[in-house]
């Protein structure tokens, strides 16, 4: 099937087979392999990308589809070098180990603040309405879509409030 | 040149000496940058010209003989390349260090779940559907698939003490428990799926795979295919975490090999999450009978740990229970024992501290129990059980400060246990030991000082997420005075000089010597060319200076690369002194009186693993591990059904890893520590450190906070449930 993908911006015209996910799309077809697989089920969140700002895992969509959709992947986020803010605080507070979790990690945290700054609440949140104060709680249970078996929780968790707290500074 | 060294003696700390100042600072890992951006390229990701994917189909009995499939349906499928069952396919991954085949043939099938075929088309979905559709027949034979009924079941001599009189002790003892643990099998669960690309060239194999120990790897593929070893290459720069499952060649590497050879394409197979639960070393479960004798003053006279785990017929590994026990405690009458059921289940192998991550779960369990029936503080308990030489060898212990631990630790946890009530919630405090036996192995780097005033450190070493990139550059740096942006590390190539490998926390020290051996003699040359004694040369931000001399490093170098190999090998310290990191759990939990649900609040670790090269990486592993303890005292239970014995929850969603949520944080403290008796370098392993022992401080921090001992882990809802109040 004859397919448009727009990721990071970049257009790509694709014959795909209607069975690729868009991870394997990702991976396979645009050797973008920044975005892994870790279960290929939905189960881990290694595979997260954002789809027109929103935070989804590519193991569980069908390339066919994205047409027209505008897709972010952790390559689209910073480069060595270039680092987003948030991608640069994963490194200052170790908030990875092996790595392979990070990519996910990192485009999960990137959503997750946008639907902060939305005023969506979660399950552990005091209000359903207003503003939402990103408290460790409320870090925790946003991310916990991520698994991260090296355990890099801690670090995780400080360089995604670090970034927040330098985001809301800039602002 | 090469400078070779084995640990005979004890070692005086030069790094305590040269001046660049990297040694244990928090630096952030060099390979970060690419990680965090998705750069880091691991084994799945290559994507070589003409390339082909396999996917590979597992045996549905437990135990029997394939009869035959349906190949040829299957080859005629779109795309499909070829369907392969080869005699020399792994039936079971390789054990950790075997550097030899593992046990082939996928015709005799010896568990549910072994691999039996591959099928290879020219796109994933093709292959993935193919597989789908290749349909087995079997001659089904009866399995044995409980550890709890087997009736082959043997007793390795090596893990048998009798010393005094165990019974006679208990009989006698002031207060005594005697105690059965259980621990259910656990999973390495490593995030990264187990993968290789395999391609030819003529009869040179390079094969891009996850593996933990490279030198080992190359022997075991080129084994299991019979060619010899020179012409295989493997290469892993980058390992998505492995905590043992990586340790020997896993199925995929070997049938990836052989499909690659016979099409003459390259050829990648990755396993799915549910192969990688049935085709890999996991850990076993364990039953686990401790007896604990002691005096009025609760002065250990006697331990008793006796156990019982699985594996596979005839696989000689059996998971170490009892390890620290051995060295732990005081008590003159001692008996430790081991029974290996043999099941039709998939192997049992190591998984990140083999031994005493489930050892120090019963043994710290009961050694609260004990504290409990003596009205004891656990820790007073445990530093008066402290001994003075190894209760079993008669030789001394290397650097132990497992006491400052436990009281450092106390201090800074605020350590004031006795249940209090938060609403609906029951708060209480635990603490446990930590201990894990310390070891090196031969390994070998080369490191280069190129003529532009930088270095290069060389060795096939990994770097699985433990740090290896960034302790290594730190040792070069500072060794040969240059800051680390200065030195460049490449790992994960069997090309380069071969190294220990990531396995049993042994590889900051095995692979930190060598690198340090290698400096030590581009430092007498370097020495020399200045015109000084090797002892007196400062090397401190490329400059040299030594008796009344003083040079830039770059015109010592006058435009040529230097290079020196390093060859690390234990020596006779092993054996002189018992080795071991120590530390000291903290822990605080809140259990719901109405739910039993169980919430660690907060954690706590203190740790003396001799020099810490980078805090900051040091102190990840340590997090890490504790949070494995979580996960075993509270949500991890791999489960197999009873009556074919395959693994039920095999996935990421039914296998409950800790996820950020159940994890509060982590505190961790270093002791200033050095170990002669281990390396070089000083260091003793920290990878293992934080898990052997961790979750016996949550179920200890459970039963202060409720009165209920849970002796089953993991302490779920159910088993808490039961012992509270209507
Ligand atoms: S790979 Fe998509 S959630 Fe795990
Ligand atoms: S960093 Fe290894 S799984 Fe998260």
């Amino acid at each position: 099937m004859q397919v448009d993908l727009t990721v990071n911006g970049v257009r790509h015209a694709l014959d795909l087979d209607p069975r690729v996910t868009l991870l394997d799309a990702l991976r396979h077809d645009l050797g973008l392999t920044g975005s892994k697989k870790g279960c290929d089920h939905g189960q881990c969140g290694a595979c997260t990308v954002l789809v027109n700002g929103r935070r989804i895992n590519a193991c569980l969509a069908l390339a066919v589809m994205h047409e027209g959709d505008e897709i972010t992947t952790v390559e689209g986020l910073g480069e060595p070098g270039a680092l987003h803010p948030l991608q640069a605080a994963f490194v200052t507070h170790d908030g990875f180990q092996c790595g392979y979790c990070t990519p996910g990690q990192v485009v999960s945290a990137c959503g997750m603040l946008g639907e902060v700054r939305e005023g969506w609440p979660s399950h552990v949140s005091v209000d359903l309405e207003g503003p939402v104060d990103l408290s460790d709680v409320e870090i925790s249970e946003r991310m916990s879509g991520n698994l991260c078996r090296c355990a890099a929780y801690t670090g995780i968790n400080e360089a995604i409030r670090e970034a927040s707290a330098k985001s809301e500074a800039a602002e | 040149m090469t400078t070779q060294f084995k640990m005979d003696a004890p070692q005086r700390p030069l790094l305590d000496r040269t001046e660049q100042g990297v040694i244990h600072r928090p630096l952030d890992r060099p390979e970060g940058p690419l990680k965090v951006s998705g750069r880091a390229h691991y084994a799945a990701e290559r994507q070589l010209p003409g390339q082909v994917e396999g996917v590979l189909v597992r045996a549905t009995i437990a135990r029997g003989r394939l009869a035959g499939m349906n190949a040829e349906e299957v080859r005629a499928m779109p795309g499909v390349l070829g369907v392969f069952s080869d005699e020399r396919f792994l039936r079971n991954p390789a054990q950790g260090g075997a550097g030899e085949a593992p046990v082939q043939g996928v015709r005799e099938i010896f568990y549910h779940g072994q691999p039996i075929a591959l099928v290879v088309a020219e796109t994933l979905e093709q292959a993935r559907h193919a597989a789908a559709n290749l349909r087995p027949s079997y001659e089904e034979a009866e399995a044995q698939v409980d550890p709890a009924t087997a009736s082959d079941v043997d007793r390795p001599d090596k893990r048998r003490l009798d010393q005094g009189d165990l019974d006679r002790a208990m009989a006698e003892a002031r207060a005594s428990v005697d105690v059965t643990y259980t621990t259910p099998p656990h999973h390495s669960a490593a995030m990264e799926l187990h993968a290789s690309v395999a391609s030819w060239e003529g009869e040179r194999l390079t094969l891009h795979g996850s593996y933990q120990m490279l030198k080992y790897n190359k022997a075991e593929l080129a084994d299991s295919l019979g060619i010899p070893e020179e012409n295989v290459r493997v290469l892993s720069p980058f390992v998505g975490g492995g905590f043992g499952s990586k340790l020997g060649i896993s199925p995929e590497a070997v049938a990836a090999a052989i499909a690659a050879r016979d099409l003459g394409r390259p050829v990648r197979v990755v396993m799915t999450r549910q192969q990688v639960f049935s085709m890999v070393t996991h850990r076993t479960s364990t039953r686990q009978r401790i007896r604990l004798a002691a005096d009025e003053e609760g002065r250990l006279t006697g331990i008793g740990h006796e156990d019982r785990v699985y594996n596979l017929p005839d696989e000689v590994f059996s998971e170490p229970t009892t390890q620290s026990t051995h060295f732990l405690y005081a008590g003159a009458n001692r008996r430790l024992g081991q029974e290996v059921a043999r099941v039709n289940r998939a192997c049992t192998g190591s998984v990140r501290a083999p031994g005493e991550a489930v050892g120090m779960l019963a043994l710290e369990g009961a050694m609260d129990e004990l504290a409990r029936v003596l009205h004891m503080d656990p820790i007073d308990l445990r530093r008066r059980n402290i001994p003075d030489r190894h209760p079993e060898q008669d030789i001394p212990y290397s650097a132990r400060r497992l006491a400052d631990c436990m009281d450092q630790g106390a201090r800074a946890f605020g350590w004031s246990p006795g249940s209090r009530r938060e609403g609906e919630w029951l708060v209480g405090q635990g603490m446990a030991a930590a201990a894990r036996i310390n070891m090196v192995a031969p390994s070998e780097a080369r490191v280069t000082l190129r003529g532009d005033g930088t270095a290069l450190v060389e060795t096939d070493m990994t770097d699985i997420g433990t740090g290896t990139y960034a302790i290594l550059g730190q040792i070069a740096g500072e060794m040969l005075g240059l800051p680390v942006a200065s030195v460049d590390v490449r790992l994960g190539d069997t090309d380069l000089p071969p190294a220990a490998g990531s396995g049993g926390s042994h590889g900051a020290s095995s692979a930190g010597s060598s690198v340090f051996l290698a400096c030590q003699g581009l430092r007498a040359t370097l020495a020399e060319r200045l015109g000084c004694e090797a002892e007196d040369l400062t090397l401190k931000d490329g400059v040299a200076t030594g008796g009344n001399f003083r040079a830039d490093l770059v015109d010592l170098l006058s435009g040529g690369d230097l290079s020196e190999e390093g060859k690390f090998e234990p020596g006779e310290t092993a054996d002189d002194a018992s080795q071991a990191g120590y530390g000291a759990f903290f822990a605080e939990v809140a259990v719901n009186r109405i739910t039993g649900e169980t919430r660690v609040l907060r954690m706590l670790g203190t740790f003396a693993a001799g020099r810490i090269l980078n805090e900051k990486t040091a102190r990840s592993q340590c997090q890490g591990g504790m949070i494995w303890g979580i996960g075993a005292a509270l949500t991890e239970e791999l489960s197999f059904d009873p009556r074919d014995g395959h693994a039920v929850n095999d996935d990421l969603a039914e296998y409950h890893l800790p996820v950020n949520a159940d994890c509060p944080p982590i505190e961790v403290h270093f002791l200033d520590e050095r170990d002669e008796m281990s390396c070089p370098i000083q260091t003793k392993g920290v990878g293992e450190l934080g898990i052997s022992g961790a979750g016996a401080a949550v179920l200890n921090a459970i039963f202060d906070a409720t009165g209920i001992r849970v002796r089953d882990y993991p302490a779920t809802l159910d088993k808490v449930l039961a012992g509270l109040p209507d």
